[in-house]
């Protein structure tokens, strides 16, 4: 028994050291931050709530806000309705079935500084490939990137491509668990494939449909690589994410304070999104 | 009726898998085109080339950052299967003061967004004087919350008798967790393995904001640096140095799929 204790404490101490330095110190420094200003060269100053007042009137940071929320309006609905498609085919009886799900699968395990380097190409407006199939059905190619106005659906479209064999085997896993017995009664009621999917398939899914959005949430908030690679914010700063303004305020500017408070901020973004998508999606099922 | 639904569905299924793999492709081909080709859709290049490929290794030292890449990403790996594994053996059959509070800063840890924690530790790793060093793209990742919960739940369901007779053989703990617990735990630490390294292989954030050395720089930041700085001068060429990142990924993939999307799948890591 205290041979147990003593390996015990000797085998967790280093994580639990870890978790002081890495973990814990970080956290508390992170709100000592907030009401400091500092640009790692001469001493830290106190600010007071400089920051923060900074950080409620700055218009890049709430234009950044906005178009992650942009972003979101697009991704979220575009995510979850392509992922559930997808699974819906795969969960059938198939041939090479694990082909077809390696291949939704393949964007995923691909970096996503290579997958914004790709599809700046694929984007672009004289030489991309999409513009190459479009003006070869007769269309006009569209200035993807370089216009305000299809820059930040373009991205979003990218990233829900990328993401989007994670979430069909999230479904699947859900799919599978659907009763045999459901299926078989709703369909001696005489249900369309239709009213099978909107009053079984669908209110059984939910759980997943609620992890999806809420990953795909967090994960928006964090988009960095592909406007930083595809369009370093522009045009006219409607891709300038977050994470990319938090990045560009510690690195360029050597502002860690304030870098500091926007990291706080968008942890509390993060934590105040997740919650009402959770309570309007439960109690949207509860009607 | 049902043969024209199956050829439907189908149907529907091979354009789908296109989207995902045909850019992929196109990317591999373009990297073989010379300049006037590149804006073709063709997928097999009239006039074939290695000039991308020569032009990206001359001008920025990708075989160096393949090096970083690899060593910093087998580092982490062993150290968060090696070192997590002790802690999870401690966390799930040995009882020791302070094991509920790491238990729950475990779990508290995985609802912090990084984005929180991330300007505190680059200010850590300047104070320390890490910055440009091997120790700020490891040290940081040399353990793991998401690995240490799995294998602790893992490490839970193996019977205590195992434990207790090789105790008895005199076995110490360490032996027993590596001799006894490991071989049993081969699919929940694979799972480890293949996360772990793809997330670090991937990541990108972090060394840009700690490295600035290009010799020490890992490949996806190399490549971001190269072709955003304009390096790269082409479309090719860029395309040529993601190749490197992509190859090995993509052959590794090829034979260990299941693998790859349990595992990916399961711990919540994109790339």
């Amino acid at each position: 028994m205290r041979a147990e204790r003593r390996s015990g404490s000797l085998m967790a101490a280093p994580y639990a050291a870890f978790l002081l330095i890495f973990a814990a110190y970080p956290i508390l420094f992170a709100l000592v931050l907030v009401f400091l200003k500092w640009d790692l060269v001469t001493t830290p100053v106190f600010a007071g709530a400089d920051n923060m007042r900074m950080l409620a009137t700055d218009t890049r940071f709430w234009r950044a806000v906005a178009n992650t929320f942009v972003f979101l309006s697009i991704h979220l609905p575009l995510q979850v309705a392509s992922a559930l498609m997808l699974a819906l085919a795969l969960n059938r009886p198939l041939a090479f079935r694990s082909f077809w799900r390696a291949a939704f699968f393949l964007p995923v395990v691909i970096s996503g500084a290579v997958v914004a380097i790709l599809w700046s190409n694929l984007y672009a407006t004289d030489v991309g490939l999409i513009n190459g199939v479009l003006v070869r059905i007769g269309l006009r190619p569209v200035p993807w990137l370089t216009d305000p106005s299809t820059a930040m659906p373009a991205i979003a479209a990218m990233v829900t491509w990328k993401n989007v064999g994670f979430y069909v085997i999230i479904y699947l896993a859900g799919l599978q668990y659907i009763p045999r017995s459901c299926k078989e009664a709703i369909e001696i009621e005489g249900a369309s494939t239709w009213q099978r999917f909107r009053f079984l398939t669908l209110p059984l899914l939910l759980p997943q449909t609620i992890l999806v959005v809420t990953l795909s949430t967090i994960n928006g908030f964090q988009l960095f690589i592909e406007p930083y690679v595809m369009t370093g914010g522009g045009p006219l700063r409607r891709t300038y994410s977050i994470v990319l303004y938090l990045y560009t305020n510690a690195f360029a500017y050597q502002k860690m304070g304030y870098a500091a408070t926007i990291g706080v901020a968008l942890a509390l973004i993060i934590g105040s999104v997740v919650f009402i998508q959770r309570r309007v999606i439960g109690n949207a099922e509860a009607l | 009726m049902r043969t024209l639904r199956r050829i439907g569905l189908y149907t529907g299924l091979a354009i789908a898998a296109l989207t995902f793999i045909y850019p992929f492709l196109w990317m591999a081909s373009a990297t073989f085109k010379p300049l006037s080709e590149v804006g073709t859709l063709a997928l097999f290049p009239t006039h074939a080339t290695l000039d991308n490929y020569k032009t990206m290794w001359a001008r920025a030292p990708f075989g160096r950052a393949l090096i970083n890449s690899l060593l910093v990403a087998t580092t982490i790996t062993i150290a968060v299967l090696v070192f997590g594994s002790i802690t999870a053996y401690a966390m799930a059959r040995l009882r020791f003061k302070g094991r509920p509070a790491l238990n729950a800063a475990t779990m508290g840890v995985l609802l912090v967004p990084g984005q929180l924690t991330l300007i505190p530790l680059y200010t850590l790793i300047v104070q320390l004087g890490w910055i440009d060093t091997y120790a700020a793209l490891i040290i940081p990742y040399l353990f793991n919350a998401t690995a240490i919960l799995m294998m602790r739940q893992f490490f839970l369901q193996i019977p205590q008798s195992l434990i207790d007779s090789a105790r008895m053989d005199g076995m110490g703990e360490l032996r027993i967790l590596f001799t006894i617990f490991w071989p049993l735990s081969k699919p929940v630490l694979s799972i480890v393995a293949i996360f772990t390294f793809m997330g670090s292989w991937n990541e990108v954030l972090w060394p840009l904001l700690v490295v600035r050395e290009q010799h020490l720089m890992t490949l996806p930041q190399l490549l971001t640096v190269f072709s955003l700085g304009g390096g790269a001068g082409s479309i090719g060429v860029s395309l040529a140095s993601a190749m490197v990142l992509v190859v090995p990924v993509v052959i590794a993939y090829a034979f260990l799929q299941r693998n790859f999307i349990e595992s990916m799948a399961g711990s919540g890591v994109k790339g």
